[in-house]
Order: structure tokens, then C-alpha cells, then sequence
């Protein structure tokens, strides 16, 4: 078990189930520092979540493409309790949604941090700006490589 | 403008066909003993009461896929006849329009006579609070959220609203103008949870954060109780004692490429499942957004209504903050009296199924704030997820 800054029990964060069919590629490369996003193997065109169709030409064909990590801050939230006591005890905290340089129609949801190994509730909200350009970083939690963000 | 033509394309055969002909609750609060199986047929049997009709009449029944209580259950409790239609519809607080336009769309092509449509919820229920649910591991769209801390329907929304204020300039003074409208139509309800508390600006603006940049007053409440409507033909409901309340225009929508509230994965997240519906319901209907006098909005949380607004075309889009200003919402100065029995956020919340009543309400002309003659009455379920909207009236 990995310590996570902050959190006293990370057993009791919320975890994506590895065995998942349908993303275990993408968490498989985050274990190996990747930020993949699925792609379809016929026409090409990328999605986010991953499925196993591809929405614009109906392929089961899919390929994984590593993208280059940069993005820029869609939206942001700042959660207090009541939460989940493993949230609770982090908050206030950040969560934001950013846009991919690469796609920005390609978005995930993360957490802004001050440093790749430091906690989600460091950032000063206050100073969070949409637009800002962030670059993907790896945390490591129990068995899972989550992606977060800092600036760029 | 005649009743009950019938235009066959899009959906337009509903027109009038079938009314809203009673309307049935039980007391709102929290922690009530009885079980929302319990709730839920003293809801149903008081509208069947409401409609003048015998537990035997009824031969449909409409629900949430969410619902506790099961139908077999509902029947054998309330003593209904024969059932030959039931169905479900999901996704939670978006399914109250939808729940009873299918019941609708059942009496219209014969499947049924006269149909039952309901919400039993009571907060403390697992199902009522599934974000409290701590799975092993997270499956589906969760999993993309969730393990970063966005965690509750609050904090989903919360994330859209910040891109609105930035990408459309809503503002906190929007948000309140929402709250405290409804406020003001709850402290005029007797049965609002919120009657007897009043809110000011001041007391929004220094509230708890929940999830910023939403306060407490942008959530809706957390309430027990049941609320049913009774369905039937428009030709049934002229020999019946309550004004009938025509379902006029009907419409659900699932847009395309929509996620279930984590709605940040196409093209323009803002522009939600409000906007599709919107069209289907205007298209059916011989009213448009000008026409329409009184609203009751989904409003799990404040920036949906603004978000309504745009969806529903009654202003511009990323126009619906600006648009709450000068009072528009409020009865009974306001040019479109919005959610006037309080609302999710003043009245109480289930799944916005009090919202619906109160459209009915609005058309008989028994609403504690009751606008003046009304010839239609909008009532719209939630937004953010796959949703549904009826346009009722007289």
C-alpha cells in the first residue's frame, strides 16, 4: 500500500476497478505513466470514456493512443463536507475537468497539485484559473496509477 | 386553436388526448416511519380519491426504475383492478414528466384506461442516496470521476456551473435570485418544508460552501414523502369532478453522446438534455416559450434553472443568469413565476414529482400562487440527465 498525502486510510478513497474490460488499458497505462486515450482502429477518431463501439463508424476495433500529456483547466470545484470521511478529512480540496492540447473536445477529471507528489488540497483555489495550461502527472494509490495535473 | 386535433407527425397524436385528473400526496418530512412502499399507495389512493375514481378503475401504472415499492406490490395494497400496462423509466429525478407522459402515450393507444404515476422517496433509503454507496471498486462512468474527489450530484453540477460563469458570466447573484424566489413562493405554501424560514441575499451570500461555487441554498432539500397523479382520456375526464388537466405536449430526450451527470465528455457539455426535449415539446405543441405564463424548473440544484431557461428557449443561450434578474421568477410580478409552491429547494425534493402537481395545480387554479388564468403550464424534470418535460393545459 502506497501512502497518499493527507490520508490516513487510502483503502477508503475510491478506486477504479482494474478488472473493468472496458478501461483496464487505459489504467494499465497509467501504471506504466501513460495518459491513453482510446481510439477507434478503423476511422481513427478518439473517445473519452472509453466503449467498446465506436460511436461514429460502429468498429469493435480499438487502439490506444498515448497522448502527449498537456492540457488546459476546463472547470474546477473546490468540495467541503459532508463527504466520504477519506474525502472529508482532505477538504476543502480541488477537483478539476481539463481539455487535451491534443483534442480539447478530450477531457478528464483530476485534481490540480502544487507538486506530482504532493496532495489535492495544497492549491490555493483561489489562484485556479480556467485556461491554464497543466501537464499530467501519476499518483500512485493502493494499486492504482490515477492521473493528476500540475501547472505547466 | 382546437382541442384534440390531431397532428399524426412528431408525436403530435398526444395533443390532448389524455388529462391529469387527480393528484394525491402524503405529508412531507424527514424521517417519517412508514415505508416507501407505504408512501407510496397512501399518495396513490389519495389521488385516486382526488379523481372521483374507485382503486378498481385503475389499469396502468407508471413509475421510477428507482422506486422501493414494487408494482405487483402497489396493486395488491391499494386494491387496483386488472392491470394490463406498466412500465419504468430511469435516471432518476429526470424520469417525473416521463413516468406519466408514457402513462399518457398508454391511455392514448389504448393499452390502459386510467393509469397511476408516482415518487415514493424517503432520504434515509440506500437508493436515495446512491453517491453514499462505497462499492469495492468502480465500475462505469464513476470511474472517471469519483477516485478525484467529485463525488456527490453536487459536485457534478458544481463543475458545470463554474464552466457557465465563465463561459456565460452566471454569477452568485444569479444563483440567488433563484433560491430566494422560490423561498419567497414556499413561505406563501403552507405544506413547503420552508414555509415558516425565510432567506435573504445577505444569508445566501454568507452560507456554507457545499461544493464551490455552490452554497447550501443551491441544493434542494432532503425530504420523506409520496406524491401520484391519476391519468385518463380527455373523453373520461370531462364526467370527472377536478378540471382536467390536459397533457397538451409530451417530450423525453437522451441527446447524443450524453453522460449521466458527468456530462464534461462532448463537444459543449452546456448545452444539456433540456435542449432536445425542448424542441420535441415545442414542435408538439400549439404553444411556444412567449406563450407559456408559469414554469416549475427542475431544480436539484440553482444553476439548472438558468440552464433550463436557455434549454427551453426562454432566453438566448448563456443568457438564463441575466434572465433571473428584476424578479422575472417570482409570482406575482415576474414575467414567467417559476417552480411557486417552492420547488425542489424550498418545498420539498422528490425527484421533482411535486413539481408536477403543482403544474396541475397551476391549471385548475388552486396553487397558493396562483397565476391568473393560465392557459398552459410547463413542468420540466431534470437536467443533466436524460430527461422529459410536459406542457400542460386547460
Amino acid at each position: 500500500m502506497s501512502e497518499v498525502p493527507g490520508v490516513s486510510d487510502a483503502g477508503a478513497l475510491l478506486l477504479p476497478d482494474l478488472d473493468d474490460e472496458t478501461s483496464a488499458e487505459f489504467w494499465a497505462g497509467t501504471a506504466r505513466g501513460e495518459l491513453l486515450v482510446q481510439a477507434c482502429g478503423a476511422c481513427g477518431a478518439w473517445r473519452m470514456p472509453p466503449r467498446p463501439m465506436c460511436p461514429a463508424c460502429q468498429s469493435l476495433s480499438v487502439r490506444w493512443v498515448e497522448t502527449n500529456g498537456n492540457a488546459s483547466i476546463w472547470s474546477f470545484i473546490v468540495p467541503h463536507p459532508p463527504l466520504l470521511p477519506a474525502y472529508a478529512e482532505l477538504a476543502p480540496y480541488n477537483a478539476i475537468v481539463v481539455a487535451l492540447d491534443q483534442d480539447p473536445t478530450i477531457r478528464f477529471v483530476g485534481n490540480l497539485l502544487a507538486a506530482p507528489n504532493g496532495a489535492i488540497n495544497e492549491v490555493d483555489p483561489a489562484t485556479i484559473q480556467i485556461g491554464e495550461p497543466v501537464r499530467v502527472v501519476f499518483q500512485t494509490v493502493e494499486d492504482v496509477a490515477l492521473p493528476r495535473w500540475v501547472r505547466r | 386553436m382546437t382541442r384534440g386535433t390531431q397532428d399524426r407527425s412528431d408525436g403530435g397524436v398526444l395533443k390532448d388526448q389524455t388529462a391529469v385528473v387527480g393528484i394525491g400526496q402524503t405529508a412531507y418530512g424527514k424521517g417519517l416511519p412508514d415505508s416507501e412502499l407505504s408512501l407510496a399507495c397512501q399518495a396513490i389512493s389519495a389521488a385516486i380519491d382526488d379523481a372521483g375514481l374507485r382503486p378498481s378503475d385503475i389499469d396502468g401504472l407508471s413509475m421510477f426504475s428507482m422506486e422501493n415499492g414494487r408494482e405487483v406490490d402497489v396493486a395488491r395494497n391499494v386494491g387496483l383492478g386488472d392491470i394490463t400496462f406498466f412500465s419504468e423509466v430511469g435516471y432518476g429525478g429526470g424520469a417525473g414528466c416521463g413516468v406519466v407522459g408514457q402513462a399518457a402515450m398508454a391511455v392514448a393507444t389504448g393499452q390502459c384506461t386510467t393509469a397511476v404515476a408516482w415518487r415514493a422517496r424517503k432520504r434515509a433509503a440506500k437508493t436515495s442516496r446512491p453517491w453514499a454507496q462505497v462499492d469495492e471498486r468502480l465500475g462505469g462512468h464513476q470511474q472517471w470521476s469519483r477516485p478525484f474527489g467529485v463525488i456527490r450530484p453536487v459536485d457534478e453540477i458544481a463543475l458545470l456551473t463554474r464552466r457557465a460563469m465563465h463561459q456565460y458570466g452566471y454569477t452568485r447573484d444569479h444563483l440567488a435570485n433563484v433560491a430566494l424566489a422560490f423561498r419567497g413562493h414556499a413561505n406563501r405554501n403552507p405544506v413547503a418544508t420552508m414555509h415558516a424560514k425565510t432567506l435573504t441575499r445577505e444569508q445566501y451570500m454568507n452560507a456554507r460552501w457545499i461544493s464551490e461555487p455552490l452554497c447550501l441554498f443551491d441544493n434542494c432539500l432532503e425530504t420523506d414523502g409520496a406524491l401520484a397523479v391519476v391519468i385518463t382520456s380527455a373523453d373520461r375526464a370531462r364526467d370527472l369532478p377536478q378540471p382536467p388537466a390536459y397533457i397538451h405536449s409530451f417530450a423525453q430526450s437522451i441527446p447524443r453522446q450524453h453522460q449521466v451527470m458527468t456530462n464534461y465528455f462532448n463537444d459543449d457539455p452546456l448545452v444539456g438534455p433540456a435542449w432536445v426535449c425542448a424542441r420535441k415539446l415545442w414542435n408538439r405543441s400549439d404553444f411556444q416559450p412567449a406563450d407559456v405564463p408559469v414554469a416549475q424548473l427542475y431544480d436539484a440544484f440553482s444553476p439548472l434553472v438558468p440552464l433550463s431557461l436557455e434549454g427551453y428557449g426562454f432566453c438566448a443561450r448563456g443568457e438564463g443568469g441575466a434572465f433571473t434578474d428584476d424578479g422575472t421568477l417570482e409570482w406575482p410580478n415576474g414575467r414567467l413565476p417559476t417552480n411557486t409552491s417552492g420547488g425542489g429547494m424550498s418545498e420539498a425534493y422528490v425527484h421533482g414529482f411535486n413539481l408536477i402537481l403543482e403544474g396541475v395545480r397551476q391549471i385548475r387554479g388552486t396553487s397558493t400562487n396562483q397565476v391568473t388564468d393560465p392557459a398552459c403550464s410547463l413542468v420540466t424534470s431534470g437536467e443533466g440527465v436524460p430527461t422529459s418535460a410536459i406542457l400542460f393545459r386547460r
